[in-house]
């Protein structure tokens, strides 16, 4: 009784809701069969083909998933220091 | 011809092989000729949960090398006469058989039984390849923990990229006193999460563990909730429409009835 009293003023997540939203975002990896090591290189590639039109900060750089309703979306944070001007 | 149906399920202590000995004694109870595959090789186990351990002469492995003849090897159930398991191999491994070999005694099984079940080993390895080889259908067992919804879904993703008939779900060891107080995932929930079809629920049921000492499967318990749930899967196999059966926690006034009546609950 007292759980839900404590659940019902928003003290406690229900115990089964978070084990479906850990779910949900570990089956996204899952579902999107990457290894790291195959994350790490996409985010590698990504760096490179970047680097060519700006300069930016490695250090900051995140490559992550994440789910939108049903849709799965890659979202990279990458913070730029500044851009190369290629007209010159 | 017959339909072979696999039972897996990905990680291991789910209820794979309790299901498969429950639906093939039901199937068997209902008439049908019923044989029963136990594809965990190495590590046998199909053949105590139905009672049947002290009749085995020869083994799965023993029939695809050609040591010995499938009708010899098929052990006929204590119960009935329509129902046979072909048990594992106990000295060997999951490389004494290949998927090619799995195939071509399931086709020549299914000329003379109406169902052929698989009971596949834990795993997404050779041994889950040879399991789902030769069937049909699927059938992914599943508990609602994270875990256990987390190895259906890989093994769902497996089944769908090789073509098999779009797998169906058997939800096992679901207590309903958890799920009302949100402490366990609900029906709902793992169909959400894992997309698929529903063919049972099976709550939690003491009565599985007094069966499997027995060596009789709850679907012969009349008494016995997890032996009517997988009563009504057996006939929703058989193409019959039986809705869900309703979660009960036990703690309702009607049960307390029962109870003091003197029924089991």
């Amino acid at each position: 009784m007292f759980d839900l009293i404590a659940r019902v003023f928003g003290r406690e997540d229900a115990s089964k809701d978070v084990a479906k939203e850990r779910l949900r975002l570990v089956l996204v990896h899952d579902r999107a069969s990457l290894s790291p090591q195959t994350l790490e290189n996409l985010k590698n590639d990504l760096l490179k083909v970047i680097s060519e039109y700006m300069d930016i900060d490695d250090q900051g750089f995140r490559v992550d998933f994440s789910r939108h309703d049903d849709a799965m979306a890659l979202v990279a944070n990458i913070p730029i220091r500044k851009v190369k001007n290629h007209s010159l | 011809m017959g339909e072979a149906i696999v039972i897996t399920s990905g990680k291991g202590g789910v209820g794979k092989t309790t299901t498969t000995a429950n639906l093939g004694a039901g199937l068997a109870q209902a008439g049908e000729r019923v044989a029963l595959i136990d594809a965990d090789i190495g590590l046998r186990n199909l053949d105590v949960v139905m009672g049947l351990e002290n009749r085995i002469v020869y083994d799965l492995v023993d029939v695809v090398e050609g040591f010995a003849k499938l009708k010899h090897a098929l052990i006929k159930d204590k119960r009935f006469e329509n129902l046979y398991l072909l048990p594992a191999a106990q000295t060997r491994d999951k490389t004494a058989v290949s998927p090619e070999q799995m195939r071509d005694l399931i086709a020549q099984m299914k000329e003379d039984f109406d169902y052929v079940l698989i009971d596949s080993p834990a795993g997404i390895e050779q041994g889950f390849k040879n399991a789902v080889a030769g069937a049909d259908k699927a059938l992914v067992v599943a508990t609602p923990e994270v875990s256990s919804v987390r190895d259906a879904d890989r093994i769902i993703g497996l089944l769908e990229a090789q073509e098999k008939h779009k797998p169906s779900l058997i939800i096992n060891r679901i207590r309903a006193s958890m799920v009302k107080k949100g402490d366990m995932m609900d029906i709902d929930d793992m169909i959400e999460i894992l997309a698929i079809e529903l063919l049972g629920v099976v709550p939690d049921d003491e009565s599985i563990v007094v069966s499997t000492n027995r060596g009789e499967p709850a679907v012969l318990n009349s008494q016995s909730r997890a032996g009517e749930a997988y009563r009504n899967i057996t006939r929703r196999l058989r193409g019959e429409n039986v809705p869900i059966m309703k979660l009960d926690d036990g703690t309702g006034l009607f049960n307390k009835l029962r109870k003091m009546m003197g029924f089991k609950v």
